[in-house]
């Protein structure tokens, strides 16, 4: 058969085309599997994974627990918030410390980019990143693709827009490099505030034209606005109000009125109803986000089942 | 390559035709499903469901396919995982009679976790297995098919392949002493 070229999974970035291609098809079997009256198989059953949370998440931390339950493995769950970490505990000591209660698989978040790739050549585990600060977050990237790939087939060529705020965003890059992989064309579109300057230098296109770009893609996919990083003393506000945002970004019926063809509308969660989305669009026949949500214990299930069973 | 034919087109047509008439001696097909295992019982199921409506003209056999890749006991135990096929099973087995149908059945242990694949489609009122060919004598299990294509005596080393001709008849099954590259 043919294999996953990595041993962990720390970004798109060292995954192979054929690498994509193999975790679709493993997750349409997922799909499947978690349809079923029975919504679990026992592939994982003598092993152990600790979801180490750095910091917060609601659902992919959800989701990667079911994706591993529905496998049958055993699930041990670390939150940062309440450990020793704030005792002073280096990363490597931490994770050292729970690989030597026989944990197999780490599924790891944390705030500071590139700390699974740190990690992975410390320790003596295979590291799944469930997003490193504002750098990469692969199964969201795998999940949207797939996702795509259900609604529109096959990517090549297709006309991928994502919108809102690039800056912050590991969605975002993942997402690119992703995509690229693909065959898919990308536009990033945003203020000029909320998108990084060297973001060209990934090859996607770069536009602060809402509808424009509306009218150019098959499928938007709206981040995030990240309103903990608005206001506050020591913050920059990146955009003079949430209202002045909404009015130039926010994606609204009336604007998908306008176009002559449906788009498909993707979105990451959690959402900003009224800022980003409207209520309308998000619950409207083209979203496809609660779509994203179950794909994404599949395709979850397919990389731990492919990165796990390699000897 | 050491290789020679066990079963030839016009033997293979009639074996396939023995085991659909032999089903019939035990099954009605009102309340019988025959299961293909991926990825090459499949064929095989299609197969003995065309001959079986030849036969059984005013009923339609229902036939899914089944995948056990995800319960199959050596995982972890290979160097790399092994890609599943596609489980089609459009409809639920509980309370009813399944053929379980595969090509060769070797050490036992497809069909075990072909077993436990099942049971996440309901819990069948009873289970049948049906192989081509029977490579006795190289059992790692308990388990032993009710309708047998062909019984061959085997050592490990050996492969045994079939070959599905795409018209929809006719076939071949060849005997290898190694396994091809």
């Amino acid at each position: 058969m043919t294999q996953f070229s990595t041993r962990h999974l720390t970004g798109i970035r060292e995954l192979t085309e054929t690498d994509l291609h193999l975790v679709f098809q493993t997750a349409e079997e997922f799909k499947e599997v978690i349809n079923r009256p029975i919504r679990k198989v026992p592939s994982l059953r003598d092993l152990t994974i600790a979801n180490l949370f750095f910091e917060n998440s609601t659902r992919t931390r959800l989701s990667f627990e079911l994706a591993e339950k529905r496998l049958s493995a055993d699930v041990v769950n670390f939150s940062a918030a309440q450990s020793s970490v704030k005792k002073g505990e280096t990363l490597v000591d931490t994770v050292n410390n729970i690989l030597a209660m026989k944990v197999d698989l780490v599924v790891m978040r944390h705030p500071h980019p590139g700390a699974p790739h740190f990690l992975k050549e410390r320790v003596n585990t295979q590291i799944i990143n469930a997003g490193d600060g504002t750098h990469e977050h692969p199964t969201q990237a795998l999940l949207d693709a797939f996702s795509m790939r259900e609604k529109l087939g096959d990517l090549a060529g297709k006309r991928i827009a994502i919108i809102g705020d690039i800056r912050h965003s590991r969605v975002a890059v993942s997402n690119i490099l992703c995509l690229q992989k693909l065959g898919a064309e990308v536009r990033v579109c945003g203020p000029k505030t909320l998108i990084p300057k060297h973001i060209a230098s990934l090859g996607v296109e770069v536009s602060h034209d809402l509808d424009a770009t509306l009218a150019w893609c098959d499928v938007a996919n709206m981040l995030r606005i990240q309103l903990e990083r608005q206001g506050g003393h020591d913050m920059i506000p990146y955009f003079p109000s949430l209202r002045e945002y909404q009015a130039r970004f926010g994606l609204t019926q009336s604007r998908l009125d306008k176009l002559d063809h449906p788009i498909t509308i993707m979105h990451p969660g959690p959402i900003n109803r009224g800022v980003e989305i409207s209520s309308d669009v998000a619950d409207g026949e083209h979203a496809i986000i609660l779509n994203q949500v179950e794909n994404g214990v599949a395709v979850r299930m397919a990389v731990i089942y492919l990165l796990a069973g390699v000897r | 390559m050491d290789s020679h034919v066990l079963i030839g087109p016009e033997l293979f047509d009639r074996i396939v035709d023995r085991l659909a008439h032999q089903l019939l001696e035990h099954h009605t097909f009102q309340q019988t499903d025959l299961i293909g295992l991926q990825p090459r019982g499949v064929e095989f199921s299609k197969r003995l469901q065309k001959r079986l409506e030849e036969l059984l003209p005013d009923q339609a056999i229902r036939c899914g396919a089944l995948d056990a890749t995800f319960h199959r006991d050596d995982f972890r135990r290979r160097n790399h995982p092994i890609a599943p096929s596609s489980t089609e099973m459009n409809f639920l087995v509980e309370d009813r009679k399944v053929i379980l149908v595969d090509d060769v059945l070797h050490t036992g242990r497809t069909i075990r976790a072909g077993l436990d694949a099942l049971m996440a489609h309901g819990r069948p009122r009873s289970v049948e297995l049906l192989v081509l060919i029977d490579r006795r004598f190289r059992r790692e299990l308990p388990i032993e098919p009710r309708y047998v294509g062909m019984a061959i005596d085997s050592i490990d080393e050996q492969y045994v392949r079939v070959k599905w001709d795409g018209s929809g008849r006719g076939g071949e099954v060849e005997l290898f002493n190694r396994k091809p590259a």
